[in-house]
C-alpha cells in the first residue's frame, strides 16, 4: 500500500512537469487513434462489401466495358442467381471538389443490395421515372438533396450535363453501410448516349451478380471467365470485396506511409516521456540512496519508478482514448464525406492501449536501471 | 553584455541523455514536415517537367483526362491543319494525334494490379517531347506489336523487361525498349503505334492530340478558334496546366495530411522541450542567482535560456533535415485519383524546404522555450542565490 502512496507522491511531486507529459501523452494516443481510423475507413469499402456477390470487368483495366450482350451469357452460368448492370458516370456536381461516386444501375441492382434500404412507395416513384435517381442518406445529408430535387451533373465520361429527379433517399441498414452515391437508370444512359455517342452504347461497365452459394464464388468466377476466353473483351471476376480491396492496393504506398508515422508519433511521445523520467530519476539520486540505506533492494526502488511511469502514462493514455470517439466525429464532419464512414473499431482502441502501456515500460528501462544500480555511498554525496 | 554561446552549448552537452532525448524528438517531427514538402514538391516537379511550355494538349469538352475524351479523326485533322500548329522538317504538322487507356499490370511491391496508362503515338510523338530519351533496347516499330516503357515501369511492375512479352487485346505486345522521361510523368507510361492500339482495342477515336506551337503567343488563338469551331467539340490548354491540373487533388491531399500531421506532432515535441527547459532551469537556480549577481540582465538571462532552447531545436531539426535528405533516394509510387492511374515520383529536396524546415524546427525551440525562460528571468536575486 505504501508503495502505491510513493508513486502516487512521486508522481505529483513536479505537477507542471506531470502536467505536461500527460497533455503530450494524451495527444499523442489522440493522433494515433485517428490515424489507424484514416486507414479503417479506407478499408471501409471494402469492409463492407460482400463475398457472396461477385463483380466482372473487363480483363485489361476497368477503363473499358464489356458488351450487353455478355449480360444473358453470365446469368447461363450454374449457381448463379441474379445479373445486374453497374456503369460509374463520373460527373462533376457544380465542382470537382464536391466528388461522390454516380453509378447507372438496372433496375434489378436495388436486389442484390438488400443492405440499401428503400421504402417501397419511393422504389416504385423511382421505377416509374425515366430521369430518376436514389441517393444515400450521407450524400443526401451532405448537400441537402431531398425528394423532388433536380439534380444537375456534368458529365466528364458521357458528354453534356444530365439532370436527375430524386425518386428517392437510400437508407443504410447499420452504420457500415456506405450511403454517400447516387444511382440512377441504366437505360435512361443507354439510350441517351445511344444518339449521341453510338460508340458508347450498350456497353456496361461492370456486371454485378449473387450467387446461390457464397462457398461456390471461386469455382463460379472461373466459370464465367471461362465463357469469355478468348473473346473480344475478356473479363475478370472477383468478389465484391476482392473488387474493393483492388482500389484499396492502388494507394497502399500511401496507407503504409500513414500507418508508419502513426508509430513515429508513439515513438516521439516515447522519446518525451523518457526524457521526463530520465531527469526525475536523475534529481532523486540522493533519495534512492537513501531508500537503499534503510534497507530496501533493487527491485523496489525499479518497481518506484516503473510504478511511476505505468501511472503517467495511464493517465494520459486514457484521456486518449477517451477523447478520440468525439475527435472522430469532428474529424469527420470536418473533412465533410471524404470519409462518408469513419467510426473507431475496438482494434484501435486496444491499440491505443497497448501502445500507452508500451511507452510506459519503455521510458522506465533506463531510469530504473538508474535506480536499482545507485550506490549507497555515492547516491548519498551527489547534489541534485 | 550577453551570456557567451559557449556557456549555453555546454549546458547542452552536460545534459547529453536528455537533449539527446528532446533532440530526437524534435528530429522525428521535423522528419515528417520535411518529407511532406518534399513529397509534395516531388510531386509538382514531375508534373511540372511533364509538360512542354509550348506544347498544347487538345481533349473532349467537360473530359477532366485524356483516358475520359476522345476525339475522332475528322475533328483531329481539322485540328492538325490550324495554322497556329508549328510545321516539322518534313513539312508535316507536328501534332502527335494519341490514343490513351489503362491497362492493370502487377505491381512488384505489393503484387497487386494497378492501373498504367498506354499511350499510343504517332510517329511525331517523341519529337514532341524532347525529355523523353530512350535508355536501352530500341524504337517500337511502327506498325507492329512493340512497346516501350517508361523507367519507373520497368521498374515497379513486373513483366516489362525488354524481351517480355505483355498480353492484352488479344495480341501479344513486345517490350523492345526502355526509356527515361527525366523524371516526368512519362516515366509511369507505356508507349506504342496509335493506330495499332487503337486497332486492336476496337476504337475508332482518339483520346487526346499534342500538338507543338509554331510561336509561343499563338496558344490564345488556337484555343479561342477551337472553341468557336462548331465542327469540334474540343478544349485546348497547355501541357504544363493540363498536368498540374490532374495533381491538384493529390497534391491537396498531401498537403492536408502533412500538415494535421505536423501540427499535432509539434505539440508533442514542444511539449517535450518545455520540460526539458523547465528542468534546466530548475536545476540551476543557484546559477542563475550567480549571473544575475555577476551584472546579467533579466533580458540576458531570458535570452540564453531563449538561445539554449532554439539551440536544442536546431540540433533535432538538422537531424531531422539530415534523415529527411536521405529520403531523396526512395522513390514514391500511388494512384492518381484524378486519373486512376499509377504515378510514380520522387522526393525532392529543395532549398527552400531546407529553409522552412529549420524555421519549422527553431520555432518549436522558441515557442517551448518561452515559459521556462520567462521562470528564469523572473527569479528573484536573492531568493535564487539561496537555492542549493
Amino acid at each position: 500500500m505504501y508503495l502505491l502512496k510513493l508513486i502516487a507522491r512521486n508522481a505529483l511531486r513536479h505537477k507542471l512537469r506531470t502536467i505536461l507529459t500527460v497533455v503530450g501523452l494524451t495527444i499523442a494516443v489522440l493522433a494515433y487513434g485517428l490515424l489507424n481510423t484514416v486507414v479503417d475507413a479506407w478499408y471501409a469499402g471494402a469492409a463492407a462489401a460482400s463475398n457472396a456477390r461477385l463483380v466482372t470487368r473487363n480483363a485489361i483495366s476497368l477503363v473499358f466495358a464489356l458488351p450487353l450482350s455478355y449480360e444473358s451469357r453470365i446469368r447461363g452460368v450454374d449457381g448463379v442467381t441474379l445479373v445486374a448492370r453497374s456503369n460509374w458516370f463520373g460527373g462533376i456536381y457544380r465542382e470537382p471538389k464536391n466528388f461522390f461516386a454516380q453509378f447507372a444501375v438496372s433496375d434489378n441492382y436495388l436486389d442484390l443490395y438488400p443492405e440499401l434500404v428503400l421504402p417501397a412507395q419511393q422504389r416504385s416513384d423511382y421505377l416509374r421515372d425515366r430521369k430518376g435517381c436514389l441517393v444515400g442518406r450521407q450524400l443526401a445529408n451532405q448537400f441537402g438533396f431531398k425528394v423532388g430535387d433536380v439534380i444537375p451533373i456534368k458529365g466528364t465520361i458521357y458528354p453534356g450535363t444530365w439532370e436527375f429527379v430524386v425518386r428517392g433517399i437510400l437508407d443504410g441498414r447499420d452504420e457500415t453501410t456506405i450511403t454517400r452515391q447516387l444511382l440512377f437508370h441504366w437505360e435512361y444512359l443507354n439510350e441517351t448516349v445511344r444518339k449521341k455517342t453510338p460508340r458508347q452504347a450498350d456497353q456496361v461497365g461492370v456486371y454485378v451478380f449473387g450467387v446461390s452459394n457464397p462457398d461456390d464464388a471461386a469455382a463460379i468466377s472461373r466459370s464465367v471467365d471461362s465463357v469469355f476466353k478468348n473473346s473480344l473483351a475478356e473479363t475478370l471476376t472477383e468478389t465484391e470485396q476482392a473488387f474493393q480491396l483492388g482500389f484499396v492496393a492502388m494507394s497502399n504506398q500511401i496507407i503504409a506511409a500513414i500507418r508508419v508515422v502513426s508509430y513515429v508519433v508513439i515513438v516521439i511521445i516515447m522519446a518525451v516521456m523518457a526524457n521526463a523520467m530520465a531527469m526525475s530519476a536523475r534529481e532523486r539520486t540522493v533519495e534512492y540512496a537513501t531508500l537503499k540505506a534503510l534497507g530496501f533492494g533493487p527491485a523496489f526502488l525499479a518497481l518506484l519508478v516503473f510504478g511511476e511511469s505505468i501511472a503517467i502514462c495511464a493517465i494520459g493514455g486514457s484521456l486518449g482514448i477517451l477523447a478520440t470517439p468525439p475527435a472522430a466525429s469532428l474529424f469527420k464532419q470536418a473533412t465533410g464525406g471524404v470519409f462518408p464512414i469513419f467510426n473507431v473499431s475496438v482494434e484501435t482502441i486496444e491499440l491505443q492501449a497497448a501502445c500507452t502501456l508500451a511507452i510506459g515500460l519503455a521510458a522506465a528501462i533506463v531510469p530504473a536501471l538508474h535506480a536499482a544500480r545507485v550506490r549507497i555511498v555515492e547516491g548519498l554525496r551527489a547534489i541534485g | 553584455m550577453a551570456i557567451p554561446l559557449a556557456y549555453i552549448a555546454r549546458n547542452l552537452w552536460t545534459r547529453r541523455l536528455t537533449t539527446t532525448l528532446t533532440a530526437g524528438g524534435l528530429a522525428l517531427v521535423v522528419f515528417v514536415f520535411a518529407a511532406v514538402l518534399m513529397l509534395d514538391a516531388g510531386l509538382k516537379k514531375t508534373l511540372v517537367s511533364t509538360g512542354e511550355h509550348d506544347n498544347v494538349v487538345v481533349i473532349r469538352k467537360g473530359a477532366e483526362t485524356e483516358v475520359q475524351s476522345a476525339i475522332d479523326r475528322n475533328q483531329a485533322s481539322i485540328m492538325e491543319m490550324h495554322p497556329s500548329v508549328a510545321i516539322g522538317a518534313d513539312g508535316r504538322p507536328l501534332a502527335s494525334k494519341e490514343e490513351v487507356v489503362l491497362i492493370s499490370l502487377v505491381k512488384i511491391s505489393s503484387n497487386k494490379p494497378s492501373n498504367v496508362v498506354i499511350r499510343g503515338i504517332s510517329p511525331t510523338g517523341l519529337g514532341l517531347r524532347p525529355q523523353v530519351k530512350l535508355v536501352a533496347g530500341r524504337m517500337f516499330k511502327a506498325g507492329s506489336s512493340e512497346i516501350i516503357v517508361g523507367s519507373s515501369v520497368a521498374k515497379g511492375f513486373s513483366g516489362t523487361q525488354i524481351g517480355e512479352h505483355l498480353r492484352f487485346a488479344q495480341r501479344d505486345w513486345t517490350v523492345v525498349g526502355t526509356f527515361d522521361a527525366g523524371g516526368s510523368g512519362f516515366d509511369s507510361e507505356i508507349w506504342g503505334d496509335v493506330d495499332q492500339l487503337m486497332q486492336s482495342f476496337r476504337r475508332t477515336s482518339y483520346s487526346s492530340m499534342v500538338v507543338r506551337l509554331a510561336q509561343t503567343n499563338l496558344f490564345d488563338r488556337f484555343k479561342a478558334d477551337i472553341d468557336v469551331d462548331p465542327r469540334l467539340a474540343d478544349e485546348a490548354k497547355r501541357e504544363q496546366a493540363f498536368y498540374s491540373d490532374q495533381s491538384k487533388a493529390l497534391s491537396t491531399f498531401i498537403n492536408i495530411l502533412g500538415f494535421t500531421l505536423s501540427t499535432i506532432f509539434s505539440i508533442a515535441a514542444m511539449i517535450g522541450a518545455m520540460i526539458t527547459m523547465y528542468a534546466s532551469v530548475a536545476n540551476r537556480v543557484a546559477e542563475i542567482g550567480t549571473l544575475r549577481a555577476l551584472g546579467f540582465k533579466r533580458i540576458n538571462v531570458l535570452a540564453a535560456f531563449l538561445v539554449e532552447a532554439m539551440l536544442l531545436a536546431l540540433v533535432g531539426g538538422i537531424a531531422g533535415l539530415g534523415c529527411a535528405a536521405l529520403m531523396q533516394f526512395a522513390s514514391f509510387s500511388t494512384t492518381n485519383f484524378q486519373t486512376f492511374a499509377d504515378l510514380s515520383f520522387r522526393f525532392i529536396l529543395t532549398p527552400t524546404i531546407v529553409v522552412k524546415t529549420l524555421a519549422f524546427s527553431v520555432t518549436m525551440g522558441l515557442i517551448g522555450g518561452f515559459l521556462p525562460a520567462m521562470r528564469a528571468a523572473r527569479m528573484n536575486i536573492v531568493d535564487a542565490l539561496r537555492a542549493r
